[in-house]
């Protein structure tokens, strides 16, 4: 039999890099096929291509055995495949069964759309592949586990047999991860070709029947999981040794520098969504919230960096109480934040890359002076934050866009650490970040910490919140319900807490 | 070097010659459809304009075209549509013509008060509707058009009544438009600066003053634009509002301070005829504002774009007056023509940005082929 797709000699540039180089890559038929590799190495390049929204500049593409000539994504459904984004790309205002439906409505007479149509298809593909989703839910009030499940509804819906997942698990807490395993399993067994993209090795090796590792646009291998270790993939990726990240001694004083007291964030109806947090973080502390997505650290957040109001409580930053402060007094004071959402929060994506890291310091030297910009000043910055975070890009004029996802994340990061900040509140820090720019990323914070850095981490990466922590807390429904020492805690105990399983254990 | 400078200067001023072209090419398939000769046509047109007098005209039409492009333009930079500005201005021009001929002051205080509450009738209407939009959620498209509908079949009719020169008007008596401005309060033209590099301007023609007024608005549009931490805010905000308002910038300010300065550009577009007749007339020019929004696309929301856009639909305006009385075609053809270069514009816009890409993706490629060999 044919493999279910064959690629060859795929090549494709973009201003001032090469994103794929005479790429090879064959999946069989029915099996799940991952693709490794170093933030920009073109991953997401080569699976947009295979999707149609990109052309290859070279190359030829083969599905079930014919050769195809891919120029839309609407052809690339036809034939039978489907993709889910890296960046979601879900209408926030509508509700799933909508989004579902959007550009494959079933007609009625009159042009008017079948919503009964839709929904029996939508309950039938829900069975036939476990899973599960109300229909009626406004995407705005989902959870990223639900989301990312509205995404593959969504592709499945439209008859996919080759479904293209582009990181899939870097929104996910271990407990969505096993879900979306459980999921994709199930898929396998029904007959459906699997291509995903993941930095977390373990994942890759748990789920994967074959592996692909590219570097610099090129293939550097493939390989069988019980072949390799995590190092080993690690190292072709990278082409080198990892970086080992030092574990570092406590450097935490007793000087408080942002206090959370009796906090409190009025949610729809009764209940608040935070409720009645308090918490202090200390120069050279690093505090990691741990908490499964949605049971208020959204909002914790937000309410910190100034972007909602809280009902009650107050914050206090470097000793002065911000808790009704506008977001730029609370920058200029020295706070920090790497947003959740890089391209809803973080990025302004058409403008260059020293225009972005300004954003959210323009009032500060040296990115302006009075009232006037500088853009020496910005594009000095913007320089050091690529070679210091290692941005990969061939230079600070192109527009943010034009990134990789992982580079994206670096440059938000290093901008935010560039600007020395005296608290950092740091939300999904290296979410989309290779193995080894995630280990330097953990070793600035570190660094940070060393000289005096208060930070308030926010992950869904138990071993990064494990590794990072000087103290854990969890969030569960609004609340902070227990204090731990990472020291002392494995990520299944983590986990069991972060459901609640574990409660009455811990000191709350 | 200088030649890849040319180059790319070049590409960027492709598309809006390539939109220019393409409207004369079809408007000569109309004119010749219509039983015309459009090369008479055309050569009537650029010898009209070759003449030092209607240049005069075509520069004192393409003041209020810029400055409100420009209105449109601060709108646009910020994702906001304001189709307002033809209320804006006309509600500023009859507000400032009545209060300026109710005072009495020295010269330069005089025309400054006229300026300032043209700009401040402007910005107030139309930061209303700003207003609107961060309380109420009314989309500014919405709320601007029908206050240019509070100003044009209210406000202003009601005014220019009540502000009627020689008192109420009888039933049977001739509007006359409001009370006269007193020459102190009227900016003088600015032949004497013109006639120093040209010939002395005949047929009492008249270029106007408020030509430096627009030509400093546009410095200072670009200037706070681009080099400015306000300018940087109003760009990134309109780009990006939530990641705006997660990097400082308050989105709903934003709107409001947008579209008050579009509107107290707005505010000035009215100001060319006050400055030259010296009262707001029962029939002012109109259209100035809706005309503003093509001229903002057409120069891509740029000064320098719009500030050419402006002269192109000036050029076409006082052209379509010689073809009439020359006969060589149809007056409407011009409006055809303005139509048909928005259209291509767009269009050439596009298709620029796609070359200039793929010649980037080619130079790349060929610095990577370099690259080893140069190595082995
Ligand atoms: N639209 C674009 N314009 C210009 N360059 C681009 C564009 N898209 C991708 N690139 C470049 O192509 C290269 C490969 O990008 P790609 O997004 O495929 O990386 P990736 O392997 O998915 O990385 P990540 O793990 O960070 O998501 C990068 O160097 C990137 O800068
Ligand atoms: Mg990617």
């Amino acid at each position: 039999m044919s493999p279910a797709i064959e690629l060859t000699g795929i090549t494709k540039r973009f201003p001032g890099v090469v994103a794929n180089d005479d790429i090879h890559l064959e999946v069989a038929e029915g099996e799940i096929h991952a693709i490794c590799g170093e933030n920009g190495a073109g991953k997401s390049t080569l699976m947009k291509i295979l999707y149609g929204m990109q052309p290859p500049d070279a190359g030829t593409i083969k599905i079930q055995g014919e050769e195809v000539d891919l120029h839309s994504p609407a052809q690339a459904i036809e034939l039978g495949i489907g993709m889910v984004h890296q960046h979601f790309m879900l209408a926030d205002q509508l509700t799933v069964l909508e989004n579902v439906i959007l550009g494959a409505e079933p007609m009625r007479s009159f042009g008017r759309i079948d919503f009964d149509a839709g929904q029996e298809h939508l309950d039938e593909v829900g069975r036939a592949y476990g899973l599960d989703i109300n229909a009626n839910d406004l995407v705005e009030t989902l959870e990223v586990g639900e989301r990312q499940r509205v995404e593959i509804i969504k592709v499945l819906y439209r008859g996919a047999k080759i479904l293209i997942l582009d990181e899939p698990t870097a929104v996910l807490v271990p407990q969505e991860v096993d879900e979306l395993f459980r999921n994709i399993r199930e898929l396998k067994a029904s007959g459906t070709t699997i291509l995903f993209i993941d930095h977390k090795l373990d994942e890759v090796l748990e789920i994967a029947d074959t592996i692909t590792v590219l570097r610099q646009g090129r293939t550097v291998g493939t390989v069988k999981p019980d072949q390799v270790t995590a190092h080993d993939l690690a190292e072709m990726m990278i082409g080198s040794e990892l970086p080992v990240p030092d574990a570092g001694a406590s450097t935490v004083t007793d000087e408080v520098a942002l206090e959370i007291a009796a906090l409190r964030v009025a949610g729809e109806g009764d209940r608040a969504v935070v409720d009645d947090v308090s918490l202090r973080v200390h120069r050279g502390e690093i505090i990691g919230i741990a908490g499964v997505e949605g049971n208020g650290q959204a909002e914790l957040v937000n309410a910190i960096v100034g972007i909602d109001d809280p009902d009650e409580g107050s914050i206090t930053l470097l000793g002065q109480e911000i808790t009704h402060q506008s977001v730029r007094h609370r920058r200029e004071m020295g706070l920090g934040y790497v947003p959740q959402d890089r391209h809803r929060d973080g990025l302004l994506l058409g403008f260059t890359l020293w225009e972005n890291t300004a954003l959210g310091h323009q009032t500060e030297e040296p990115y302006s002076r009075g009232p006037w910009l500088s853009r020496a000043g910005m594009r000095d910055r913007a320089s050091r934050i690529k070679t210091d975070f290692d941005v990969r890009t061939p230079n600070i004029e192109v527009s943010a866009h034009a990134l990789s996802g992982g580079n994206q994340q670096k440059l938000i990061v290093g901008r935010e650490m560039v600007a020395g900040p005296a608290v950092l509140i740091a939300n999904h820090p290296t979410r989309g970040i290779d193995v080894g720019a995630q280990a330097a990323v953990w070793d600035d914070i570190r660094e940070a910490r060393s000289q005096g850095l208060a930070t308030l981490l926010v992950s869904a990466d138990l071993d990064e919140l494990i590794g990072l922590s000087d103290t854990i807390v969890v969030m569960l429904r609004g609340r902070l319900v227990a204090r731990l020492d990472p020291n002392e805690i494995t990520p299944r105990d983590l986990g069991a807490y972060m459901t609640g399983a574990a409660l009455g254990t811990g000191t709350p | 070097m200088t030649d890849r400078l040319s180059h790319r200067v070049l590409l960027a001023s492709a598309a809006p010659v390539a939109a220019v072209v393409i409207a004369v090419v079809l408007s000569s398939i109309v004119l010749l459809i219509s039983g015309s000769n459009p090369l008479a046509a055309y050569w009537d047109m650029v010898e009209h304009a070759s003449k030092l007098e209607t240049q005069v005209d075509i520069f004192n039409r393409a003041t209020p075209l810029y400055l409100s492009g420009v209105a449109a333009a601060i709108g646009f930079r910020m994702n906001l549509f304001n189709i307002g500005v033809e209320g804006q201005y006309l509600l500023a021009f009859i507000v400032a013509a009545h209060l300026g001929a109710q005072v009495e002051l020295p010269s330069v205080l005089h025309v400054a008060f006229i300026l300032v509450v043209a700009m401040a009738v402007g910005g107030a209407f139309s930061g209303a509707a700003g207003v609107l939009k961060v309380t109420r959620g009314v989309n500014e498209v919405i709320s601007t058009i029908m206050l240019n509908a509070v100003v044009i079949s209210g406000l202003a009719a009601w005014w220019i009544v009540e502000w009627q020169a020689g008192g109420e008007i009888s039933a049977t008596g001739g509007r006359v438009g409001t009370e006269p401005i007193a020459d102190s309060g009227l900016l003088p033209d600015i032949n004497g600066l013109l006639e120093l590099f040209t010939r002395e301007v005949g047929q009492g023609k008249k270029l106007t003053g408020v030509l430096i007024v627009a030509l400093a608005v546009g410095i200072v549009y670009h200037v706070i634009l681009n080099r400015t931490v306000f300018g940087f805010d109003l760009r990134a905000s309109g780009a990006n509002p939530t990641a705006s308002h997660v990097g400082g910038i308050p989105p709903k300010r934003m709107v409001v301070i947008a579209m008050t300065l579009s509107g107290t550009v707005a505010g000035l577009v009215g100001m060319t005829e006050l400055m030259d007749t010296g009262y707001y007339p029962s029939n002012p020019i109109s259209l100035l504002g809706f005309t503003g929004i093509a001229v903002a696309l057409l120069g891509r929301n740029h000064p320098a774009g719009v500030a050419v856009a402006a002269l192109v639909f000036a050029f076409l305006d006082v052209s379509s007056g010689i073809l009439q009385i020359s006969g060589a075609a149809s007056r409407e053809i011009v409006e055809i023509m303005k139509g048909v270069i928005i259209l291509t514009a767009v269009i050439a816009y596009e298709v620029v940005r796609r070359i200039r890409e793929r010649e980037e993706a080619a130079a790349a490629a060929a610095a990577m082929a370099a690259g080893p060999a140069a190595d082995s």
